[in-house]
């Protein structure tokens, strides 16, 4: 590894840039976790007194266990189907050569290239004209539809190394198809699988606006916590609760980015906007 | 020929096996949603009945109306501002991870990918807890004895929503841009240096354009979003930031005027279709002469 100054002055403006980038991205984002600790009603520095309490307390708000406990279910519910769908149309798009492939792909795509608040009304408006109830399962419809796309992308980008003579031959010397995806195919592809549910996972339990159209009595955690924030008291629970969230989904997506990332190692990273 | 076609077409079938449940998923969730809003945009509301004669009576009224157009236009411009100044900020950190960095390149794009997937809603708040009357900025400076009283500039108006859209979309950008960068064959460069041309002039006639698509993907996944945003001029715009979104909201919550509703909402996808469509005509021109 170079030295900082053995850079030439291009390279070091870049390195200091990149720095200040970091610190712009990241410091915003820092003050939810640093006034969740503040005693202080209000945020602001210097901080005088320290306390644990919102960390303990908010969890006897039982509206707030029940909006936890509704996003997790949407969350594994879309994050699951949305990647057994991936699954089906990366293996579709990576091994077959059929009329409208690239139209079909463009039609599955096509959720990113519309604004949320777009689907959220068009998905409000079919879900009354149709009879239905909003409800946990009416979230969870949109949320597989935004999920999708992401999941087509992860997956279509690991089955593209993946050479079928392997299942082949595995078929040809007796094993059944069954056996022969859980032998030969998910330990190829099995990390990206991972990868898929939990970015997905994250998204779907992120997501705010469709739920904020769809989900009726059944609040899920972000529209949950948007209500709350409406009421200055409420507050630092929201930055105890909200520092949780962004903890745990820091740790998953690195953790997902990383297998994601390792398992296509042999090619460049280019990952999921190739 | 015959084994050839028996071939192909069962290689068809096996695909739209697969294709299927998507296929119909997107069909219910998607594509009939996107049918009923355009329906409901052309029929009327009257109190709490719903008139289902066809009339271009929404499309009237939001023409007629400058404060749906005030809307609009603010939308555009926000968006429009975000995305120039995020690709113009992203472009440098994306060209430094392709070419700077030699080592941990993953762990760099990891740490860069990171805000792309966790809680918008999260992140947007916290710029409301930054720059709120009682907030970061404003007690710190009054505590400090700075200032007497908070500086109420700062929050509730278009530039705190795009100083807020700005910092919440940085991190999308440099994705596609370092995915074109880092397909650059180096080769080329390494040619024009022997040949003579000066830095700036690799980068501008190789460099940039090669980078370009990535430029263009990266414009798209602001853009899209950013004009159709509803969170960010919620929490920081005030009633001077509101967006086209709030309006789109307000007609299918508070005002409860579904087809009047819908028809926002159809006008500001068209918009956003067009502006899209325009722009990458325009811009692909524009490096065409650069070559």
């Amino acid at each position: 590894m170079k030295n900082f100054f053995q850079y030439s002055l291009g390279d070091r403006t870049l390195i200091i840039y990149a720095a200040i980038f970091l610190l712009f991205l990241y410091t915003p984002v820092l003050f939810l976790p640093l006034f969740s600790f503040s005693k202080s009603q209000y945020m602001m520095f210097p901080i005088s007194d320290w306390t644990l309490e919102r960390y303990v307390t908010m969890w006897y708000k039982t509206k707030l266990r029940e909006a936890l406990y509704a996003s997790l279910k949407v969350g594994v519910f879309a994050s699951i189907i949305s990647t057994i769908l991936g699954i089906l149309v990366a293996r579709a798009m990576t091994r077959y050569f059929f009329p409208l492939k690239q139209s079909l792909l463009g039609f599955i795509m096509l959720p990113l290239a519309f604004p949320e608040i777009i689907m959220g009304v068009g998905l409000l408006i079919f879900t009354i004209f149709v009879g239905l109830e909003l409800s946990l399962i009416t979230v969870t419809a949109g949320h597989i539809l935004i999920c999708l796309p992401f999941s087509v992308l992860i997956l279509i980008s690991r089955f593209e190394g993946f050479d079928k003579n392997l299942e082949e031959a595995s078929l040809d010397l007796g094993e059944n198809a069954w056996q022969t995806f859980i032998r030969i195919t998910f330990p190829i592809v099995g990390s990206g699988i991972l990868a898929s549910i939990l970015l997905t996972f994250t998204i779907s339990f992120d997501e705010f606006l469709i739920a904020f159209f769809l989900s009726g009595e059944d609040p899920t955690l972000p529209i949950y916590i948007y209500g709350q924030l409406r009421h200055v008291k409420n507050i630092p629970y929201m930055l105890a609760l909200g520092s949780i969230i962004l903890l745990v989904s820091f740790a998953t997506i690195s953790f997902a980015e990383w297998i994601r990332r390792k398992g296509m190692k042999n090619k460049k990273f280019t990952g999921i906007f190739e | 020929m015959t084994t050839l076609n028996f071939f192909s077409s069962s290689e068809t079938f096996k695909a739209y096996r697969l294709l299927t449940p998507s296929l119909l998923l997107l069909i219910i969730v998607f594509a009939f949603p996107i049918i009923f809003l355009i329906t409901y945009s052309f029929w009327t509301q009257d109190y709490v009945t719903i008139d289902k004669t066809l009339t271009l009576e929404n499309y009237k009224t939001v023409i007629n109306k400058s404060s749906y157009h005030v809307l609009i236009k603010r939308s555009l411009t926000i968006s429009s501002l975000t995305t120039i100044v995020t690709v113009l900020l992203a472009y440098p950190m994306a060209y430094f991870v392709a070419f700077v960095v030699k080592e941990r390149k993953l762990l760099w794009l990891i740490i860069l990918t990171i805000p792309f997937w966790t809680s918008y809603l999260l992140r947007v708040f916290a710029w409301k807890l930054i720059l709120g009357y009682n907030g970061v900025i404003n007690g710190s400076l009054s505590n400090l004895g700075i200032i007497e009283n908070p500086l109420s500039f700062l929050l509730y108006n278009p530039f705190a929503v795009f100083v807020t859209l700005a910092h919440a979309w940085a991190a999308f950008a440099i994705l596609p841009i370092y995915v074109s960068l880092e397909k650059i064959d180096r080769s080329l460069l390494e040619a024009a240096a022997d040949l003579g041309d000066s830095a700036f002039k690799r980068f501008w006639r190789i460099t940039f354009p090669l980078s370009f698509p990535g430029v263009l993907a990266a414009t798209l996944i602001i853009f899209i979003p950013t004009t159709g945003d509803y969170i960010t001029p919620k929490l920081v715009g005030g009633s001077e930031g509101i967006m086209v979104a709030n309006l789109i909201q307000i007609m299918f919550g508070k005002a409860n005027n579904w087809p009047l509703g819908s028809s926002i909402a159809v006008i500001t996808m068209i918009i956003v279709t067009i502006s899209v469509i325009l722009f990458v005509i325009i811009s692909r021109y524009l490096i065409s002469r650069i070559k």
